[in-house]
C-alpha cells in the first residue's frame, strides 16, 4: 500500500488547484447570470482538459487519456471550492458514455455534444408498469414501417420525462425471439407526435418521475443504437454508469458531513445533539460505514487503475446496496436530530435542493425521503442482493416455482 | 498511488493459509481446545519458522523488519483458521518493548521474542471498584522501587508466557518476566478457546519499567491491538460467511438447496455485504500507523469498534442458517463466533471506541 500520490498525481494536482484560483470569475464577468458564468469556466477547464476527459475534443470534450486518479483529483479540487465541471445529468452521465461505447458515429456527432452542455435534455425510458425488476419482460413494442419504427406501448417512473428532449430507451422490436434477445434500444424525440407524458407526484411533493404513454409513435431507424436485438446489452452500459452515480462514495461523506454539522447546530435538551452520547454513538457508528465505502472506493478505484478489476469484483458489486443502506441510516439519524421538524413538509425549494437551503431541516425530510427512492431505482435492494449472492457468492439462482 | 497489496504481502498470506490448512485444520483446533492446558506449543513453533514472532521487529535485533500492515494480514488468516496460537499478545508485547523500551532492553528481549525463545503477552484488563479499565492510562497497577502491586485479568495466553508487559498507574509499562518473578497466575474458564486467558496477581514481582512508555507510544501499542483484533474478526467473520455458503448449499429442506431459498441467499448476500467492504477500513488503519500519524488512532478506533461488531452480526446469521446443528457443541461455527466474541471485547468494547472516536473528532 501507498496512498501517496507520486510525483507527476501530486504536480497534477497542483496544477488544478493553481488552475481553480480562477473561481469565482472576477471583474465585469461576475455581472452576468450564473449559468453563463458557469458555461465560461467549465469551457477553460475543457481548455485544460480538466473537464469531459472522456469524450473527443471533436464532441466538445477535452480527450485525455483515461487516468482515474486524476479524475479524482479533478473531483476533490473542483468539489471543494465548488467550481463547475463535469456536468451532473442523465444525459452528460448515461447517453454520451452509453453512445461512445456502442452507437456509430452519425448519432455521436448528432448528440454527443449537447448532452455533455446540457443543451439537450434526456429521460431513460426503461420501466413499464409491468416489467420493473423483471425488465426484460418490457412490452412496448416498436415495428418497422419503411425507414421508421412505430412504437405503441407504456413506460412507468421516467425521471424528468416533461423536461427532456430526448428519450433513450428499451422496447421489443423481435416479438418471437427470447425475451432477451428481443429488445432494441431506440431514441425518440420527445416532441414526435403521439407521445403523452403523465406527471406523477412523488411521496416528497416532487414531480419528477412520469407515466409516458406512446400512440403510432415514429422514430427513424438510424436512431437505433448498436442492432436490432441487442438492446438488453446496450442497456448493460448505461446501468453501469447509473450505478456508478449511486454508489457514489463521496456524496455519502458529503451528506454525512452535513449531517454532522446538523448535530453540532440543532439544540436538544438544552445543548447541541453532538454532545448527547447517543447521537454521538449513533454518528461514530455511521461513521464506520462512510469511512468503509470510502476506502473500499478507494481500493477499487486503485485497482482499476493498475487494470486489476478481477481483485476488487466483490466490494464492486456490493457499493450500491451499501450505498444506500449506509444513506439510509445516516438520513435516519438526521430525523432523530431535527425532532419536530420532521413532522413539516419540505417546501418547493428544499424539494428543488435549492443550495440557499442545503442545511434546512426540510431539506433533511427531503433527504431522508430521496435515500428511500435509492433503494428502488436503478434494481432495486433486493435484486443487488441477488446479483451478489449469486455471481459473488456463487449461490444458486432461485427457485422458480412450476 | 497504490490501495492494494504487494505480490509478497499476498504471498505471506497465502503461505500462512496453506500452513493452517495443513497444520492447524478444525481437527486440531477442537483437540487443542478440549485439551487440558488448552494450548499446543508446536502450531506456534511452525509459525515462528515463517518468522511471525518478529514480524514488526528490526533486523538489528533478530526480525524480519515488516509494517503494522503485515502484521495485520497475519492476524487476518489466524482469525480465519481460528487457529490456537498466542500472537496477540506476543505481537502486543514486542510492540510494547520495540516503542517503549531501552536500547539495553530492546537488545535483551528483542531477539529472544523474535525467534520464539520466550513468549510475550500484555497484561492490560483490570476489574476496579470504578469499573473495567483496558486503557493502560487509567491503570492502577503500582510499580514502584522496581515492584509491581496490583491484579490484571484476561491476559491472552498468560499462563504460558515468559514474559508480560503489565500497564501500571501513571501511564507508563513495565516489563515482568513471569516465571522468574513469582507471579501468581489462575488460569480463567474461558469462553474462546483457541485464546485462553488467565489473571495475574503482583505482590511486590519484580518488574522493569519500560522508559519510552509516554502518552503516544502507548496510544500506538494499543493501537496495534485493535488493528490486530479487527483483522482477526474479519478473517473470523469471513470464514463463517463461507461456511454459511457451503452449508446452505448442501442441506435440503423442501426437496430443495437452503441456498435457493431467496429470503436465505440474501441473508447470505447481507453478511457478506456487511463485512468484505471493511477490508479497506482494517487495510487503511494498519497502513496508517506506519504513514500517516495523524490518521491513525481515529482510524485504528472505527476499525475495531466497527469491524468487530459487524462480525457478531455476521456469527450471529451464521448460526441462525445452520439451524439446530448450528447450535451443537460439535459443530464448528462456535470456535469462530467465540473468537469474534474475544474480539469485541478485549481492549474496550465497540461503544467505548466509538465514544473515544467522537472525542478524537473534536465533536
Ligand atoms: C425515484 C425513481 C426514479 C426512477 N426513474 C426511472 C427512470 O428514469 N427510468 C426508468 O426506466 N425507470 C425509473 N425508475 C424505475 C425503477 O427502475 C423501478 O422502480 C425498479 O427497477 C423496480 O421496479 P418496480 O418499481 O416495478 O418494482 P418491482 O420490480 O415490482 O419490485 C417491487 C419489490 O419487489 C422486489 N422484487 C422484485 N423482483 C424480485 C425478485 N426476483 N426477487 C426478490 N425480490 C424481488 C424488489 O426488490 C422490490 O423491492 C425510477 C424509480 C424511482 C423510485
Amino acid at each position: 500500500m501507498d496512498l501517496k500520490l507520486g510525483k507527476e498525481h501530486e504536480a497534477f494536482r497542483e496544477e488544478v488547484i493553481e488552475f481553480l484560483k480562477g473561481w469565482p470569475l472576477s471583474g465585469e464577468e461576475t455581472k452576468l447570470p450564473q449559468v453563463e458564468q458557469d458555461q465560461i469556466f467549465r469551457n477553460q477547464a475543457i481548455e485544460k482538459g480538466y473537464v469531459y476527459r472522456d469524450i473527443p475534443t471533436k464532441y466538445g470534450g477535452s480527450e485525455q487519456p483515461h487516468d482515474v486518479i486524476k479524475d479524482t483529483i479533478i473531483q476533490d479540487e473542483f468539489r471543494k471550492v465548488g467550481a463547475p465541471g463535469n456536468i451532473f445529468s442523465i444525459g452528460a452521465a448515461m447517453v454520451a458514455p452509453t453512445l461512445l461505447e456502442c452507437a456509430r458515429e452519425e448519432l455521436c456527432d448528432r448528440f454527443v455534444e449537447s448532452a455533455i452542455r446540457g443543451e439537450v435534455n434526456w429521460c431513460q425510458g426503461y420501466s413499464e408498469p409491468n416489467a420493473g425488476s423483471d425488465l426484460a419482460s418490457l412490452q412496448t413494442r416498436a415495428e418497422l414501417d419503411g425507414d421508421e419504427w412505430v412504437i405503441n406501448g407504456q413506460k412507468a417512473w421516467t425521471s424528468m420525462a416533461a423536461e427532456a428532449d430526448y428519450m433513450f430507451g428499451l422496447f421489443r422490436t423481435e416479438p418471437d425471439a427470447p425475451k432477451h434477445k428481443g429488445i432494441s434500444y431506440l431514441l425518440i424525440d420527445m416532441k414526435a407526435p403521439g407521445i403523452t407524458i403523465r406527471p406523477v407526484k412523488q411521496i416528497n411533493g416532487g414531480l419528477e418521475f412520469n407515466e409516458v404513454f406512446f400512440d403510432n409513435v415514429r422514430t427513424p431507424v438510424g436512431m437505433m443504437v448498436s442492432e436490432r436485438g441487442k438492446g438488453w446489452q446496450v442497456s448493460r452500459a448505461t446501468l453501469k454508469h447509473e450505478r456508478n452515480l449511486i454508489g457514489d462514495p463521496n456524496m455519502l461523506r458529503n451528506t454525512y458531513l452535513a449531517l454532522v454539522e446538523l448535530a453540532k447546530k440543532t439544540i436538544r435538551n438544552g445543548r447541541p445533539a453532538i454532545q448527547d452520547p447517543r447521537v454521538r454513538d449513533r454518528l461514530a457508528e455511521i461513521e464506520g460505514y462512510v469511512t468503509t465505502q470510502e476506502y473500499s472506493g478507494l481500493r477499487q478505484l486503485s485497482a482499476a487503475a493498475k487494470g486489476e478489476e478481477l481483485k476488487v469484483m466483490l466490494p464492486m458489486m456490493m457499493n450500491k446496496l451499501y450505498s444506500t443502506d449506509t444513506a439510509m441510516m445516516l438520513t435516519r439519524l438526521s430525523q432523530d436530530i431535527i425532532g419536530g421538524d420532521g413532522l413539516i413538509a419540505p417546501n418547493d425549494a428544499e424539494t428543488a435542493m435549492a443550495r440557499e437551503v442545503q442545511h434546512t431541516p426540510g431539506r433533511w425530510v427531503y433527504e431522508y425521503t430521496a435515500a428511500i427512492a435509492h433503494s428502488i431505482a436503478g434494481g432495486a435492494s433486493n435484486i443487488q442482493r441477488n446479483i451478489i449472492g449469486e455471481r459473488a457468492l456463487g449461490l444458486p439462482r432461485d427457485l422458480r416455482l412450476e | 498511488m497504490d490501495f492494494g497489496l504487494t505480490e509478497e504481502q499476498e504471498l505471506l498470506q497465502d503461505t500462512l493459509r496453506s500452513f493452517v490448512a495443513g497444520e492447524s485444520p478444525v481437527s486440531k483446533l477442537r483437540e487443542i481446545c478440549d485439551s487440558e492446558s488448552g494450548y499446543d506449543p508446536k502450531v506456534w513453533e511452525d509459525l515462528l519458522e515463517l518468522g511471525i514472532g518478529g514480524l514488526i521487529v528490526p533486523e538489528e535485533y533478530g526480525g524480519v523488519e515488516m509494517e503494522i500492515l503485515d502484521l495485520a494480514l497475519v492476524s487476518e488468516i489466524l482469525g480465519e483458521g481460528s487457529v490456537p496460537v498466542p500472537f496477540l499478545g506476543h505481537s502486543m508485547a514486542v510492540a510494547a518493548i520495540l516503542y517503549a523500551g531501552s536500547e539495553e532492553q530492546k537488545q535483551k528481549w528483542l531477539p529472544v521474542l523474535a525467534s520464539g525463545e520466550m513468549l510475550g503477552s500484555i497484561a492490560y484488563a483490570e476489574s476496579t471498584d470504578e469499573g473495567e479499565i483496558w486503557e493502560a492510562s487509567q491503570a492502577t497497577t503500582q510499580l514502584s522501587d522496581g515492584k509491581l502491586n496490583g491484579t490484571k485479568r484476561f491476559v491472552p495466553h498468560g499462563q504460558f508466557a515468559d514474559l508480560v508487559v503489565v500497564s501500571v498507574s501513571g501511564g507508563g509499562l513495565a516489563v515482568v518476566e513471569i516465571a522468574s518473578a513469582g507471579a501468581k497466575l489462575e488460569p480463567a474458564d474461558s469462553l474462546d478457546r483457541s485464546r485462553p486467558l488467565s489473571s495475574i496477581v503482583f505482590e511486590g514481582t519484580p518488574a522493569q519499567e519500560l522508559p519510552n512508555a509516554d502518552a503516544a507510544v502507548v496510544a500506538r501499542i494499543r493501537d496495534i491491538g485493535l488493528v490486530l483484533l479487527a483483522a482477526d474478526s474479519f478473517g473470523a467473520a469471513w470464514q463463517l460467511t463461507r461456511m454459511t455458503i457451503e452449508y446452505a448449499k448442501e442441506r435440503k429442506q423442501f426437496g430443495t438447496p437452503l441456498a435457493q431459498f431467496q429470503g436465505v441467499k440474501h441473508q447470505i448476500s447481507n453478511m457478506a455485504t456487511d463485512l468484505d467492504p471493511t477490508r479497506a477500513l482494517w487495510w487503511y488503519a494498519a497502513h496508517a500507523l506506519d504513514h500517516i500519524a495523524d490518521e491513525s488512532e481515529k482510524n485504528c478506533a472505527l476499525a475495531k469498534a466497527h469491524i468487530t461488531e459487524r462480525s457478531m452480526e455476521v456469527a450471529r446469521s451464521a448460526f441462525e442458517l445452520h439451524g439446530g446443528i448450528g447450535y451443537t457443541w460439535e459443530c464448528d461455527l462456535q470456535y469462530w463466533f467465540k473468537r469474534a466474541m474475544f474480539n469485541r471485547v478485549f481492549l474496550g468494547t465497540p461503544s467505548e471506541h466509538r465514544a473515544r472516536y467522537a472525542d478524537l473528532a473534536g465533536w
